[in-house]
């Protein structure tokens, strides 16, 4: 089925609700849904469970949320920054929960819930605080933990265009966690600069295929 | 293999980005870690035909934008905005870190707080209570690449060696290093020994009095 062509960032996440988890797309700033995330602020959905590689930077996007206290728990890699005050403050006040993964593991585990697998080894972070608790093997020689995937209700992903069937194009280092994210969850809400006609976008350059994308917003760019 | 050398002063930094840069393979596919490591790329020539990756999602990464070149959705694991060169390719994070996984880089230079004399690496957490953790891809990149460099100071603010017989701050990766950098020495840890290629500003003697563990002269 095609995306729905949603009217507004608001409109585009209108469904999520209280409780959900959802993927937030981005490295830093770069292909953080700033708009759908604000969109997101405004719905009012709490007691959510956010999937992101940082927790938020300065006063914008995710850090408003994680402020906000709408965020029960971050599964991330990197919480700490020189700007990542929000975050830092809930956490040290006990009121987020973390759960620290290894940045590559965090995209397998992203990777592997879109693609159907229910856990795989991997030798990052074998011997190490972060597999403790976890189980491990030792496959010829050498020594793996395993990791389970991170299913999501929803994925929030910048992208720089759209067709109306979904599929995706990114830009440069924005691309980063989108692909990966798309496939995770129940449902992928995208923005993005601007949705064009089917068969716009060349089949060879096509990076998300539609049948992942469920929610297309165009917001315009800066470019 | 090179023979021992040992020099009158201590390298700088720049010597001894320098030195890591020409250590480099020709056509080599390197991470350079985020701090100290990033400067080896200015010491890289054309004639080496070194392709930098960076974990965030691409391969082929030019030196630091500035002005006009700016672009937010151009950046590398610093989140620093770089440039891009002819041939570069940009990818998603699992297809990122499985060239890092998958043993498809051939060198990775990275920071550490401590190393053991059997190449297990701590760079990731210094364990200090109420210090916020924060792994990002330290943990990939320390097992991932065919060879992991670090480049550090040798030894810490109190004079305690960084290189030590077994690491009291938290692992980063186990048995992964295989060459060390730093301001007075360089090791090579193989066949489980730890192996001194050069001492700067140090002889041998006084390094192997003040390092914990057990040096072989290259």
């Amino acid at each position: 089925m095609a995306p729905r062509i949603a009217t507004s960032a608001a409109d585009a996440v209108a469904e999520i609700t209280d409780g959900s988890t959802v993927l937030i797309g981005g490295f830093g700033n770069a292909g953080q849904p700033m708009e759908l995330i604000d969109a997101l602020m405004d719905c009012g959905a709490t007691d959510l469970t956010v999937v992101n590689n940082n927790a938020g930077q300065a006063d914008a996007g995710l850090a408003l949320l994680i402020k906000e206290r709408r965020v029960k728990k971050i599964i991330c890699s990197f919480p700490r920054q020189s700007d990542s005050w929000h975050f830092d403050e809930a956490y040290r006040a006990g009121e987020i929960e973390l759960e620290l993964v290894p940045q590559g593991n965090l995209a397998e585990r992203i990777r592997a819930a879109g693609a159907g697998i229910g856990g795989f080894f991997t030798p990052t972070g074998y011997g190490t605080l972060l597999a403790e608790g976890k189980e491990t093997r030792v496959i010829d020689g050498k020594g793996y933990v395993l990791e389970t995937p991170i299913n999501a209700d929803f994925a929030l992903i910048k992208a720089l265009r759209a067709d109306k069937l979904g599929n995706l194009v990114y830009r440069k280092t924005a691309r980063n966690f989108g692909p990966i994210m798309a496939t995770a969850a129940k449902k992928a809400i995208v923005q993005v600069d601007e949705v064009v006609e089917a068969g716009a976008i060349d089949p060879e350059n096509v990076i998300t295929p539609g049948i992942f994308v469920d929610t297309v917003v165009a917001l315009g760019g800066n470019k | 293999m090179s023979a021992f050398r040992t020099t009158e002063a201590n390298l700088t930094r720049d010597e001894m980005a320098q030195i890591v840069a020409a250590d480099i393979p020709a056509g080599a596919f390197v991470n350079l870690g985020i701090g100290q490591p990033t400067n080896v790329s200015n010491y890289l020539t054309a004639q080496q035909g070194v392709t930098l990756h960076t974990e965030n999602g691409m391969l082929g990464m030019g030196p630091v934008a500035t002005g006009e070149d700016i672009d937010p959705d151009l950046i590398n694991a610093g989140k620093i905005p770089v440039t891009q060169l002819p041939g570069a390719s940009f990818f998603h994070h699992a297809d990122s870190f499985a060239m890092m996984r998958g043993g498809h880089l051939d060198v990775c230079v990275l920071g550490a707080f401590q190393i053991s004399k059997d190449g297990d690496l701590a760079n990731w957490h210094t364990g200090a209570e109420g210090a916020i953790p924060a792994v990002g891809g330290a943990m990939d990149l320390a097992i991932g690449a065919k060879a992991t460099w670090v480049m550090m100071s040798l030894f810490t603010k109190n004079g305690d060696s960084k290189l030590v017989e077994t690491l009291s701050y938290p692992v980063t990766g186990l048995g992964c290093v295989s060459r060390i950098y730093t301001e007075v020495a360089i090791f090579e840890l193989r066949d489980a020994k730890v192996f001194v290629r050069s001492t700067h500003g140090i002889s041998f003697e006084e390094l192997a009095a003040k390092v914990p563990v057990e040096l072989t002269r290259i």
